[in-house]
């Protein structure tokens, strides 16, 4: 495929941002959590563009390999996230995260 | 208009179509399919780029494990919907004007140069680029130490998961 870096990096910015307005408009704890993943899966976009972009060198491929470490890292916070997200259910019913609010003064 | 900016085009506009009812739609259920859809739209976009590991990568854990996760959280919670209680009417207005400020941002910035707009990327790709022969060796040529910290993000991610979800009322019975 032979685009722009720009364009691509335009997609990366829309869905980054689709993600953080999925965080501040939705109150269901997991749509928040897949908004996050969609954000970080943008960032992963604009690295392959980037390591594509500076395709003959050798040093490219490290922007391959930090999209690596990303999906790795996600896959643990999502491991995470959702067993809080199990928690937080199971002593409040509800994962509305307007309803827990327990801590505001 | 070229091949490959139609392609482009048309890979997008489902990826952002996706993204945007993944946002909207009020079942949990329908966000996370929306969400697997997005994921591989993304992937193909990676095979386009010269990136087949990642690609694969992206469609084993992304769209198979992680939205498997969050499929099965979902159910078991049985919390697809939720009715909304709404505490701040004036947030969603908000949001959506800044959230359009931002891509305007980006959009400008991206395109104020004009000098590298219409560059396209360099067709002399080496051969195997982005495999996994040649990712695996840098991997653990170069990147041994974080490659390994990965490990034990991972076991730890794992040890997590059980100590957070266990059930402390029926142990102490």
């Amino acid at each position: 495929m032979n685009v722009p870096l720009n364009y691509l990096l335009v997609l990366s910015g829309v869905l980054f941002t689709i993600g953080i307005l999925g965080v501040l408009v939705r109150r269901n704890a997991i749509v928040i959590f897949m908004s996050i993943e969609l954000m970080l899966n943008s960032a992963n976009l604009a690295l392959i563009a980037f390591a594509r972009s500076f395709a003959p060198a050798a040093e490219a491929l490290r922007g391959h390999v930090l999209v690596f470490f990303v999906i790795a890292v996600a896959a643990a916070e999502v491991a995470i996230g959702l067993a809080l997200i199990v928690v937080i259910f199971r002593t409040k019913q509800s994962i509305d995260v307007d309803q827990v609010s327990s801590l505001k003064g | 208009m070229d091949v490959d900016l139609i392609l482009f085009i048309g890979i997008g506009l489902i990826a952002v179509i996706s993204a945007i009812s993944m946002l909207a739609s009020r079942n949990a259920i329908y966000s996370a399919l929306f969400l697997v859809i997005n994921f591989i739209t993304m992937a193909t976009l990676f095979l386009l780029m010269n990136a087949a590991f990642i690609a694969m990568v992206q469609v084993t854990v992304y769209a198979g494990a992680i939205m498997v996760l969050f499929l099965f959280v979902i159910m078991l919670l049985g919390a697809e919907r939720l009715q909304s209680t709404r505490s701040m009417p004036w947030q969603l207005p908000v949001a959506i004007l800044l959230g359009l400020a931002l891509i305007a941002e980006v959009v400008f910035a991206l395109f104020n140069d004009a000098a590298n707009v219409a560059e396209g990327f360099s067709e002399n790709v080496a051969q195997g680029f982005g495999s996994p022969t040649s990712i695996g060796r840098i991997l653990f040529d170069q990147y041994l130490v974080p490659f390994e910290i990965t490990s034990i993000l991972l076991l730890v991610a794992m040890i997590g998961a059980i100590v957070i979800t266990r059930d402390h009322r029926k142990e102490s019975q």
